[in-house]
């Protein structure tokens, strides 16, 4: 147990420590970049307490995505409210529908969920150009780049600010996460997640904590689409397409569905892999995509995550066996 | 008033499109207990196989057929080579399975075919046919005539064949069907295999209308899964009765009321799978069932 | 335990303080970025996947034209090296790939990038930093109108806009009181399309129009809106829709016995997908249709013996065979990287971006072998709409028959 505590340690500040020192030794474009990397990472660890932990699929997350970055567009367009305002707006506003869809969604079984769903993600970009009074229609909306504060002029790329930013806002919520569902709240949904019948006759409230799994993880797709939006300082329906949506959930599931630390991996998936497929595909890189699915699906469905951790567990039993003879 | 007449027409007809796609997602659904996502795309697939062959100049009442026993095989190939392996896994690794299908067939079909849209020969004259003042196509006359034959075919198939029987059986009770010397894997196979073949047919019937490029069927997907929903996602006469509601419905709501309009077509399907599951989850057909605590 | 937390507070702290010491921008270097004695770098962004992938064929079309010229000898000795990526029309991966092309690849200037949605999201950024964002590849009016805002983007195509004048100014001609039904698609694109349409038919023009539809990409028939559209008793019917959905709609019309004077817009003219349509609908589906015309149309049999089509013929062969050369977008793209060539000669022997921005706006170009004879590639610092001039054509059961000359201003 001390060991497992130790290692966990060593490996958040390690990450910490990376994440802290590399945009000194890589280009402001690629911190951009990961800047990416750190908001779909967010979006991911929402579905991963959704689905991993609390056993609801959902094929649409991309719709809080458009949520929270017209939330900050709109905002910031037409009521001038900075970004550090209308980004925790963004995630109220997501996870209340959220939570509005949760109450939808107890009624839904396993794949009953996943085409609700499913038909919320594809709908998604018509009802965003509906009400293009609001949302500027399929033009889109141009919304000021985010600067970085005057004391760091010069000192950091507002792209670093970004970054910065990101995986500050980043490692705050994945240790809320880790805390909030270290205890019983996470005993709670995990219990719902294997046997729900059982769940209830502990006493377990499954309405309160499904819906709650739900609003938690849309405030997170929120947050997630505002920072996408500040990043690419433009919004318009067809970023929020299906396609959104099922990159976040191939995603969760190629980083590991039930760790944490699987959203990092799911991140980086969502943010890397259409680019490495076009290089060994040029031509067809979806057909790449695609059968990369399914072989992982197939031979890896625990995810990434799930593959490193069982190494590392192999790993250990080993050499506590070597340490005993 | 004849706008209402040749609303309602096209409806029925776009409605039939929808309907013979929903009949292909029901026997997956009723054979495996899943939704395939990929139902759509594979379809298209197979729709442009047939378009080869015909561009090869091989006559349709040949390359029809030729084309749905193609799909067929391939399709129980399919399930078990890629689907096989995850039979028992989670309901969600069987999902993203079913995705990854969707992506690398609609792939597949641009890489070979390219974008540009065709179209697509039709068995059926061209010349429009009229109902008092409302026009439609025999093609359309034609999608609803061979839904409408594949259900019953479909219908007679699972009441009445041993076959169809035990398809039945594994997908409802698994083990004890594989006691009573049922092959369950192999029925999982013929489901897909079936489910592939009508999915063929409708795309072929599609096609004309629609015309044929490699993401004619991802709108449709959505309506078609709308339609099931309604009608009972374990009812063929269901899949074929939602189809039609659903594309009358959608036709009369886009222009009669305003505030909807023409814009919303795929929220509406939206909300309504999302009150039917809400409300009458079992559909108009389907049965009832209750989970016993 | 208490330790161990101190020690990670302090690792952090020290992280982050070093951090903060990271340097600002890379040093600009002393060349010109993109520009090498022996090459020219230019970036370019295409939906190489996803469902507006038919698009691509515009951006293989430039390169082919560009490894035509590369092998005659480049632009003042050096070669075009077209870097053109996949942004799979998304704006996030624009953008990114945009930073990407001019922070690592330093390329020269962003050419030929595709579809309102990426050129929009990537405007701003290019514009801040002063690389050119030449000739665009969407009708989209903006991109020429607010130059003053925007002075290092430019277009090349008639705007959408201009299109919908020219076809307004038309119509008045024909009919005082037209009653006018509109099908558009419900994007941007539909939206351009209309918006220019009542600019041309003046302060009457929402009296004119009786009925507007629209539909949505991910539609399966038109055949609502057709329907809808009939019964408004409309005259006049102008389609404003993509290839697909536009066979649909002539066919559909067609079907429920309507025969308005219909008007198709221009990316949906083109002699395939007449061929199209009336191998669907039969060749009364066809018949009288008017669009207009500034580029050749290579499914055409119009220009068999015309010099410009056989060079592009010839060089798609070569240099990107296997090609379609029936599709016209691989002719766009040969068109518009003829202008990129022609601005790259004019900026001079050791071009910078300055000067090749000045090249830009300053075309006067008469011998595009891909545009319609006549046409001219012209442009001012006041006028970023290179391509202003278009000719109506009527379909006459077998191809367009061009009539009334070209039309000059952009319909004004």
């Amino acid at each position: 147990m001390k060991d497992t505590s130790f290692g966990r340690y060593l490996g958040v500040a390690l990450v910490v420590a990376i994440v802290a020192l590399l945009p000194r030794f890589i280009p402001s474009y690629a911190a951009f970049e990961l800047t990416y990397v750190g908001a779909y990472a967010i979006g991911i660890l929402g579905l991963t307490i959704l689905t991993g932990t609390s056993g609801q699929i959902s094929l649409g997350h991309g719709a809080f995505f458009a949520i929270g970055g017209y939330t900050v567009a709109v905002l910031g367009q037409k009521l001038g409210v900075p970004y550090w305002l209308s980004l925790p707006l963004a995630a109220l506003l997501s996870g209340i529908i959220g939570l509005g869809l949760g109450l939808v969604a107890l009624r839904l079984e396993g794949i009953y969920l996943a085409l609700a769903t499913f038909a919320l993600a594809v709908s998604t970009p018509s009802t965003l150009k509906h009400f293009r009074g609001l949302t500027g229609g399929s033009q889109g909306l141009v919304i000021a780049p985010l600067e970085a504060p005057a004391p760091l002029h010069g000192v950091l790329t507002s792209e670093q600010w970004l970054y910065y930013v990101t995986w500050l806002l980043a490692g705050a919520l994945f240790g809320l996460t880790a805390f909030a569902l270290s205890g019983r709240l996470g005993r709670a949904l995990r219990a719902l997640r294997d046997n729900e019948v059982a769940a209830v006759s502990f006493g377990i409230d499954p309405q309160l904590h499904k819906t709650l799994a739900f609003g938690w993880s849309a405030a997170y797709a929120g947050v997630a689409g505002a920072i996408v939006a500040i990043a690419t300082a433009f919004v318009s329906p067809d970023t929020y397409t299906v396609a959104l949506s099922l990159s976040l959930v191939t995603g969760a599931v190629l980083g590991g569905i039930d760790l944490l630390w699987g959203a990092l991996i799911g991140g980086a998936i969502v943010e890397f892999l259409p680019l490495v497929v076009q290089k060994v595909n040029p031509a067809a890189p979806s057909v790449v995509y695609g059968v990369a699915l399914v072989l992982f699906m197939i031979f890896l469905p625990g995810g990434i995550g799930r593959a490193i951790r069982s190494t590392f567990t192999s790993l250990r039993l080993r050499g506590t066996q070597h340490a005993r003879s | 008033m004849h706008d209402f007449a040749q609303q309602i027409v096209s409806g029925l007809a776009t409605g039939s499109i929808f309907a013979s796609m929903a009949l292909a997602l029901v026997l997956i659904y009723r054979s495996m207990g899943v939704v395939n996502f990929a139902q759509g795309e594979i379809a298209m697939f197979t729709t442009y196989i047939a378009w080869q062959l015909a561009q090869q100049g091989m006559p349709l009442w040949l390359a029809f057929p030729l084309t749905i026993v193609i799909a067929f095989a391939g399709a129980v190939a399919l399930e078990r080579i890629v689907v096989r392996p995850v039979e028992g896994a989670p309901q969600l690794t069987v999902v993203i399975l079913t995705l990854g299908l969707l992506i690398t067939f609609n792939g597949l079909a641009g890489w070979i075919w390219g974008y540009a849209v065709k179209t697509f020969p039709s068995p059926f004259p061209t010349t429009p046919l009229h109902l008092g003042s409302a026009a439609f196509s025999s093609q359309d006359l034609g999608i609803i005539a061979v839904s409408l034959a594949s259900l019953g075919a479909i219908s007679l198939f699972f009441a009445k064949t041993k076959v169809g029987l035990a398809m039945r059986a594994a997908a409802l009770y698994p083990e004890s069907s594989r006691t009573l010397g049922v092959r369950v894997g192999w029925m999982l196979a013929l489901g897909w295999g079936l489910a592939a073949a009508v999915g063929t047919l409708s795309g072929l019937m599609i096609a004309p209308v629609v015309l044929l490029d490699p993401n004619m069927m991802q709108g449709i997907l959505v309506y078609a899964f709308a339609a099931a929903v309604l009608g009972g996602i374990e009812s063929p006469v269901g899949a074929v009765v939602g189809g039609l509601l659903l594309g009358v419905g959608l036709n009369l709501i886009g222009a009669y009321v305003p505030f909807i309009g023409t814009d919303l077509q795929l929220t509406t399907a939206f909300a309504i799978i999302v009150v039917i599951l809400l409300f009458r989850p079992a559909g108009l057909f389907g049965r009832r069932s209750m989970q016993r605590v | 335990m208490h330790v161990r937390n101190r020690s990670l507070a302090l690792a952090l702290a020290a992280g982050f303080a070093l951090s903060l010491g990271v340097g600002v921008r890379a040093p600009a270097g002393a060349e010109e970025p993109g520009v090498t004695p022996t090459e020219i770098l230019l970036g370019g962004l295409h939906p190489y996947s996803g469902p507006a992938s038919a698009y691509a064929a515009i951006g293989k079309g430039a390169l082919a034209y560009f490894a035509y010229v590369n092998d005659k000898g480049g632009v003042h000795g050096r070669k075009i090296n077209y870097k053109d990526l996949d942004d799979a029309y998304s704006p996030p991966q624009a953008i990114q790939l945009t930073k990407q092309l001019v922070e690592q690849d330093h390329v020269f200037a962003m050419f030929d990038t595709l579809g309102t949605p990426s050129c929009s999201a990537i405007r701003p950024y290019l514009n801040d930093n002063g690389v050119p964002q030449l000739f665009v590849a969407t009708g989209a009016s903006t991109f020429g109108a607010d130059y003053a805002k925007y002075p290092w983007t430019i277009g090349w195509q008639p705007d959408y806009r201009s299109e919908a004048r020219v076809y307004a100014h038309y119509l008045l001609k024909e009919d005082a009181n037209p009653k006018i039904a509109v099908l558009m698609q419900n994007d941007d694109y539909g939206e351009d399309y209309l918006a220019g349409l009542k600019e041309g038919l003046g302060p009457k023009a929402d009296s004119f129009i009786v009925k507007t539809a629209t539909y949505e990409v991910t539609d399966a028939s038109v055949s609502s809106q057709i329907a809808s559209l009939k019964a408004s008793g409309a005259d006049t019917f102008f389609i404003f829709a993509t290839p697909k959905f536009s066979i649909q709609a002539m066919v559909i019309t067609a079907q429920q016995s309507w025969h308005p004077r219909t008007f198709l817009n221009s990316v949906s003219a083109s002699q395939t997908i007449m061929n199209l349509t009336a191998k669907a609908g039969g060749v009364e589906a066809t018949k009288g249709i008017i669009t207009t015309v500034y580029v050749k149309d290579p499914s055409s049999s119009d220009w068999d013996n015309d010099a410009g089509m056989k060079l592009y013929k010839e060089i798609l062969a070569k240099y990107a065979p296997g090609s379609d050369a029936t599709n016209g977008f691989f002719l766009y793209g040969m068109g518009v990287a003829y202008t990129m060539v022609d601005a790259l000669e004019h900026a001079g022997k050791n071009p910078t971006r300055k000067t090749l921005m000045n090249a830009a706006t300053h075309l006067y170009e008469k011998d595009n072998p891909f545009t319609l004879p006549g046409v001219l590639v012209h442009t001012t610092a006041k006028d970023h709409f290179p391509i202003d001039q278009q000719q109506l054509g009527r379909y006459d059961g077998a191809h367009f028959v061009r009539f009334g000359g070209l039309i000059e201003g952009r319909g004004r």
